[in-house]
């Protein structure tokens, strides 16, 4: 068995331990072995990817115990894709934070940072139901911490309600876990989805609970129209570096939902029937609707970014929800595409917050920046990817899932929908750009703010050293980082055709997954020996299953701290 | 043992959900703790409830109570008790920054003279 698939995990924990205990007043050292550990995930991911990208599964078997008893990580081709789009993602946003300064504004950026990563790979690999419990709550104490890195009132205020919901979401994952168990006597992922399907469809009014309760979790962590409510406040008031690395948290949530209804509530189940098509599907479009009015109304540019991750994730889960291998390699697609998309302008907006002076956030008249051709046109490339504008890979992903609609009774709508939120998608970002790169260098009504606005403004600013200041020159990290992003936007442009076989190949295997299901409960582990004290009649055996146990839930607490 | 147990997470879970609709935060924190203590009750009942019988299988053993559950609801506790010392820590952060402790943001656009900002640094 090799220990490749635990590096994602082991990695990103070890480090976030040396990180804190050993060099916690040194931010150069930090950063320097910050920096090395995403790179170092970036080549294990890749080489995971290498090594799914034929089909193969791989499965690793925690502590050498078999499957239905003890914790497996899985490594198919979704799994590994997330983990690769994880560990592409992670070393940019870091390079951000390090250029820009943000990461050395508060203590203890990087070791929370590692411990983000580990619960979102984590979370992406595993293949125990209650194991990724477990990696939600990692990745999100790490984003608790996170999120109100350097503080700030707004910042404490938005933080606390994200903590809340996300508390109440906790909740009701349990609830929903302890529901399935009770149904199945089961927890692992593969054998959940051999006694579902084993149940009787007239007698499943638990498993039916159990699976809209899990779909609710994971719609609160993929935004859902009436579950978005945390979104916008928590992305426009987080760390810039840290919006960028939330653009992958929405994805767990979509990641959850495609992973759990192929592999345990597959789409032909008799007892799930209806729960996408009935109420994803409208869920998902109101969603994006709600986006988009969003963008339209906001009246600053970080809102304005983070209601268009709410419409992207509406577009994303409207194509999960028509649920058929078309529909889901097109989400795939447009995930890639999005979270890319989604960092570069969380990027980009903290770079213009901080070069606007007053105005900062605000969408009112202000000064024009400095440097403001280059921000202006890596703006107007991230903005065309965003709404989806050709030649960016936002069009060709809108055009995928517009194509995989078709299989939808509901496609008139989704087209309508998709079709006519772009339309006020661009809209809304040519107001925001035309009014913070253009209309900066028309004479406004005196080059002031609005006063309405003003005291909100004030106060923004008022928070010390939350603004670098207009002295010195630029750092040009930063710039590298949001051009990174920008080039595998582009290069996730260029190489569509690919790209696009590879994800056609994954959601084939998602629909297929007979294979996983046997590789994970077939797999032989460790074999408990018979007891040399077997004459001493059945102690011995209590004590080894007493180990198993335990040795599980050693596995679960150890993995929070 | 079904009724009380049963009533029991019913009872925990309506006053978590009250609580939780409160609008100041002390009162939404207790009613996230008594949310979490329905759930490790429900996770606990959720291997069947079986009194005075041993948590592991022998041979020969008719009734057993399913230790998995156990486990679960370990874990559970850990999180959740992990996850409200946090919860209570930004609270009290966001509480001292705003001197207001209301969980929902204020209309911001009211004018009113604010305190000034919390010094950086401290999160």
């Amino acid at each position: 068995m090799s220990h490749w698939l635990i590096i994602p995990v082991v990695l990103p924990a070890m480090l976030a331990a040396i990180l804190v205990l050993m060099v916690r007043e040194h931010i150069v050292v930090q950063r320097a072995l910050s920096m090395a550990g995403a790179l170092a995930l970036t080549a294990v991911a890749v080489g995971l990817f290498w090594q799914a990208s034929d089909g193969t599964i791989t499965l690793y078997q925690l502590g050498n115990w078999p499957a239905p008893f003890g914790i497996v990580l899985v490594a198919d081709r979704l799994s590994t894709l997330m983990v690769l789009l994880t560990t592409l993602l992670a070393p940019l946003v870091l390079l951000y934070a390090m250029g820009s300064g943000w990461d050395a504004r508060g203590r203890h950026f990087h070791p929370l940072f590692q411990f983000q990563l580990m619960g979102i790979l984590g979370a992406f690999l595993t293949g125990d139901a209650f194991n990724l419990f477990v990696f939600f709550e990692v990745l999100l104490i790490a984003s608790y911490g996170l999120m109100i890195h350097s503080g700030g009132r707004e910042r404490l205020r938005a933080g606390t309600q994200y903590v809340l919901y996300n508390l109440l979401g906790s909740t009701l994952f349990l609830f929903a876990l302890g529901t399935i168990y009770a149904q199945t006597g089961t927890l692992n992922m593969a054998d959940l989805a051999g006694r579902v399907a084993e149940l009787d469809a007239s007698a499943s009014g638990g498993i039916r609970v159990a699976a809209v309760l899990l779909l609710m979790v994971f719609a609160i962590k993929a935004a859902v129209l009436p579950l978005h409510f945390w979104l916008p406040d928590s992305y426009a008031h987080a760390p810039a570096p840290v919006a960028a690395l939330f653009a992958i948290m929405t994805k767990v949530g979509a990641y959850g939902i495609i992973r759990f209804y192929t592999l345990v509530f597959p789409p032909d189940l008799e007892i799930t029937q209806g729960l996408f098509d009935t109420w994803l599907l409208p869920a998902a479009l109101l969603t994006l609707v709600l986006g988009m009015i969003g963008v339209l109304g906001a009246r600053r540019i970080d809102r304005l970014i983070a209601f268009s991750v709410i419409g992207s994730m509406g577009l994303l889960l409207s194509a999960v929800s028509v649920f058929t291998p078309e529909g889901i390699a097109a989400a795939l697609y447009y995930a890639i595409h999005s979270t890319f998309a989604t960092a570069a302008l969380f990027l980009l907006v903290d770079e213009i917050k901080d070069r606007r002076g007053a105005a900062g956030p605000f969408l009112v008249h202000g000064r024009p920046i400095e440097g403001g051709a280059l921000i202006a046109g890596m703006f107007f490339v991230a903005a065309i990817a965003m709404t989806g504008l050709p030649p960016l890979s936002g069009f060709l992903g809108k055009l995928l899932i517009l194509d995989a609609a078709g299989a939808s009774p509901l496609v008139w709508w989704v087209w309508a929908v998709v079709l006519s939120g772009s339309l006020v998608a661009v809209v809304g970002f040519s107001r925001a750009g035309s009014l913070i790169f253009w209309k900066a260098h028309q004479d406004g009504p005196d080059g002031r703010v609005d006063c309405e606005t003003a005291p909100e403004i004030e106060d923004e600013t008022a928070q010390p050293g939350s603004t670098r200041g207009p002295i010195g020159p630029r750092p040009v990290l930063p710039m590298i980082a949001i051009g990174g992003l920008i080039a595998l936007l582009i290069a996730l442009t260029a190489f569509a055709g690919p790209v696009n076989r590879v994800l056609t190949a994954t959601a084939a295997q998602l629909f297929a997954p007979a294979p996983y299901i046997e590789l994970v409960l077939t797999t032989p582990g460790k074999q408990i020996k018979e007891d040399p004290h077997a004459a001493e009649g059945d102690h011995g055996v209590e004590g080894e299953t007493e180990t198993s146990h335990g040795d599980e839930a050693v596995d679960d607490t150890g993995e929070d701290h | 043992m079904e009724l009380l147990i049963a009533s029991a997470v019913g009872v925990l879970t309506a006053a978590g959900i009250y609580m939780v609709l409160r609008l100041r935060t002390f009162p939404v924190i207790i009613g996230t703790s008594l949310l979490s203590y329905a759930v490790n009750v429900f996770l606990f009942a959720s291997g069947r409830l079986a009194m005075n019988a041993p948590p592991v299988l022998r041979d020969g053993a008719t009734r057993y109570t399913d230790p998995l559950p156990q486990a679960l609801v370990l874990t559970a506790i850990v999180i959740s008790f992990g996850m409200t010392a946090v919860v209570v820590i930004m609270a009290l952060g966001s509480w001292l920054s705003s001197d207001d402790d209301l969980v929902d943001r204020p209309a911001v656009s009211n004018g009113d003279a604010r305190s000034p900002s919390m010094p950086e640094g401290d999160a």
